[in-house]
């Protein structure tokens, strides 16, 4: 036993020593790269004449776009260009990659799953959303509610993914089981509750709450406020002429906020699409749950298989792009009428 | 007259208030009731996964965490156990995985945060030739997924770049540290740092930097002792934004700092546990509460902030 605390103890110290170098090189790194910018700024500045103006804006702007440029820009067109080719990029393929990726079995799961998650999870977030945002405006306490289910939102998704396997953990019959949902079925009478997350096709709806959850308190919030600011005049003349509960809900509070559920809707369904996490975390793509996404990074970094894995990246790109102009050019009205 | 038009008057004002008493207690019980129900089934997994972190193991082994309520016998052995011994049949604890969060994600909010600022600051009031397609073209960046620039990214960073026989740019070893992961990072944040801190910066008032101009400051002057301080509650919101984003990301992890205690963050590690050692529970969600304490914190102490920055950034590519 004193032995065996000595190593815990050795342990201990080597790991505080370990987190020492690297949040000091970590912090050498900021420091450094505040100095680097001020002391280039002071020799810029220096610089006097007709050629301070262009230094300048090369010094102030030029990081920024050489980052964008070699860190997006380029990959953009060079994974465009990879998925052309073979998956050792070596040989120009035209579309066959994607041919393959519309046309495989297995790929065509893949596709339909992640067809599957972009309806049910966002209309499912949305729409708890804007029932909770209705009713939690008019409760005592409501921020305790709001921050409550909102609070999912911090996490990460390999977090919700653990928590929520967890919930899902089921052991057989003999023994006691710890997983709350398999408990709750016993407890309901149900005596051999089956193995939920390799139950198919029910395990790729258990994943999909586990995005509902997280996604819930996001679209509550920002529904609550759209609603909060709609006129009291507004709707104290529908009711005055009789409007009450649904109808007031169907013809004056959705009209209202419909571009505010519309923008809640397309952001639930780009973090849907690009999410890997979940799926990663609770089966590995296993059991009949692959998503896009994470077939994508098989692909590409587990299989090395680049033209693959490029393919899927740019189709993705493709089902993601509406969505994200829409959001983004939404946005930008929403900011030019402020 | 003027007495039925105050009469008339003080009708409606009781109707409107009628209205507003009958808005409030209409389908009160039942829709309290419902928020409440969605309160606790949001609140008891994560509940659940505190709770089972501080239990003993063989009470974990042999009952569900609701059993805490009859046999309350917590420890914090686990969360001893997985930072320093591991536990998980393999040696070696999460604490560097730990720390390894926390040293990329300090780093890669502080470089998009800085660089951003200084090109919003420039497309905003140093304006020049191009300025505004320069604008627009970041700015549309922010529809490209992080997935289409991954695989190109890391060869670049494993390889270099070359043009035929031409080397652009020499094969650097970066494995091993933390640079090719705040690089990523760095990248991919720019667009939409660039793009909020813009709509900020451009709105602070004309005169006052005109004033600044007119009394000789360089633009440099300008930037680091007028707009940053005067832009501290943008800045704010978007750190929070992109620190939580890094802390809790795992794909850019995966990909640029594998899966080694040297880089990896939480994230990355909690993944490959969550696979291969499932049947640990009592030592995988004291590992997975330890990577939800920071974003906990961040969210129940900087609310405000954590909601504005998250609204703001929920475009993010």
């Amino acid at each position: 036993m004193p032995t065996a605390s000595l190593a815990t103890a050795r342990l201990a110290e080597s790991a505080w020593a370990d987190a020492s170098v690297k949040l000091l090189n970590s912090t050498v790194a900021m420091v450094g790269f505040v100095v680097a910018l001020l002391v280039v700024f002071g020799l810029t500045s220096l610089v006097r004449g007709r050629l301070s103006r262009p230094l300048t804006i090369l010094v102030l702007l030029g990081p920024a776009l050489l980052l964008l440029f070699v860190g997006l820009v380029v990959p953009l067109l060079r994974t465009v260009f990879l998925s052309l080719r073979n998956d050792d990029s070596t040989r120009f393929l035209g579309a066959k990659n994607y041919v393959w990726a519309l046309t495989t079995e297995s790929v065509q799961q893949v596709l339909q799953n992640t067809l599957l998650w972009l309806v049910v999870a966002p209309l499912a977030a949305t729409g708890l959303g804007l029932l909770l945002a209705l009713l939690v405006d008019r409760m005592k306490g409501q921020a305790v509610y709001k921050s409550l289910i909102f609070m999912p939102m911090a996490v990460s998704l390999v977090g919700a993914g653990i928590i929520w396997k967890f919930v899902y953990e089921a052991r057989d019959a003999a023994q006691p089981q710890v997983g709350l949902l398999s408990q709750l079925a016993v407890s309901l009478g149900w005596e051999h509750p089956p193995n939920w997350i390799l139950s198919q096709p029910l395990n790729n709806f258990l994943l999909m709450v586990v995005m509902v959850w997280v996604q819930t308190g996001f679209a509550m919030v920002v529904l609550s406020a759209a609603i909060k600011a709609i006129p009291d005049e507004i709707t104290e003349a529908a009711r005055l002429d009789g409007a009450g509960g649904v109808r007031l809900f169907w013809f004056v509070t959705v009209p209202m906020i419909r571009t505010t559920l519309v923008v809640v809707l397309t952001t639930v369904m780009i973090t849907t699409l690009k999410a890997f996490d979940i799926v990663r975390t609770m089966t590995g793509g296993n059991f009949g749950t692959q998503v896009l996404a994470n077939e994508m990074y098989e692909q590409s970094f587990v299989q090395y298989n680049v033209g693959r894995g490029s393919a899927l990246a740019v189709i993705l790109f493709v089902a993601v792009l509406p969505l994200v102009a829409y959001n983004i050019v939404q946005l930008r009205k929403e900011r030019a009428t402020r | 007259m003027s007495e039925t038009a105050v009469g008339r008057t003080a009708r409606a004002r009781a109707a409107a208030a009628g209205v507003r008493t009958a808005r409030k207690s209409l389908g009160s019980p039942l829709g309290s009731l419902v928020v409440i129900v969605v309160t606790v089934l949001w609140t008891i997994p994560t509940f659940g996964l505190l709770a089972t972190s501080l239990r003993p193991k063989q009470d974990v082994a042999s009952s569900g965490w609701w059993e805490v309520f009859v046999h309350p016998d917590l420890t914090l052995s686990n969360y001893h156990t997985v930072l320093f011994e591991g536990g998980f049949s393999v040696s070696g604890g999460l604490m560097p995985y730990l720390v390894n969060s926390l040293a990329i994600s300090l780093p890669a909010t502080l470089f998009p945060l800085v660089l951003a600022a200084m090109a919003a600051y420039v497309l905003a009031w140093v304006r020049f030739k191009g300025s505004d397609t320069v604008f627009f073209v970041i700015f549309a960046l922010q529809v490209v997924p992080l997935q289409m620039a991954l695989i190109p990214l890391l060869r670049l960073f494993s390889g270099g770049a070359h043009l035929g026989s031409l080397t652009i740019v020499p094969a650097v070893d970066l494995s091993g540290t933390y640079a090719p992961v705040w690089l990523a990072h760095t990248m991919f944040a720019l667009p939409l740092a660039t793009f909020l801190l813009h709509n900020f910066i451009s709105q602070l008032p004309r005169d006052l930097m005109e004033a600044a101009v007119v009394d000789g400051a360089s633009h440099f002057r300008i930037f680091t002792s007028i707009v940053l301080p005067l832009c501290t509650p943008a800045l704010a919101s978007f750190a929070i934004f992109q620190f939580l984003w890094v802390w809790n990301d795992l794909l850019v992890a995966l990909t640029f700092a594998g899966g080694s205690a040297d880089v990896a963050p939480m994230t990355a590690r909690l993944a490959q546990l969550s696979g291969s050692f499932g049947g640990r529970w009592e030592l995988l969600t004291a590992g997975a509460f330890l990577s939800l304490i920071v974003p906990l914190a961040v969210f129940f102490a900087l609310q405000r902030f954590f909601v504005r920055g998250l609204l703001a950034g929920s475009v993010k590519g």
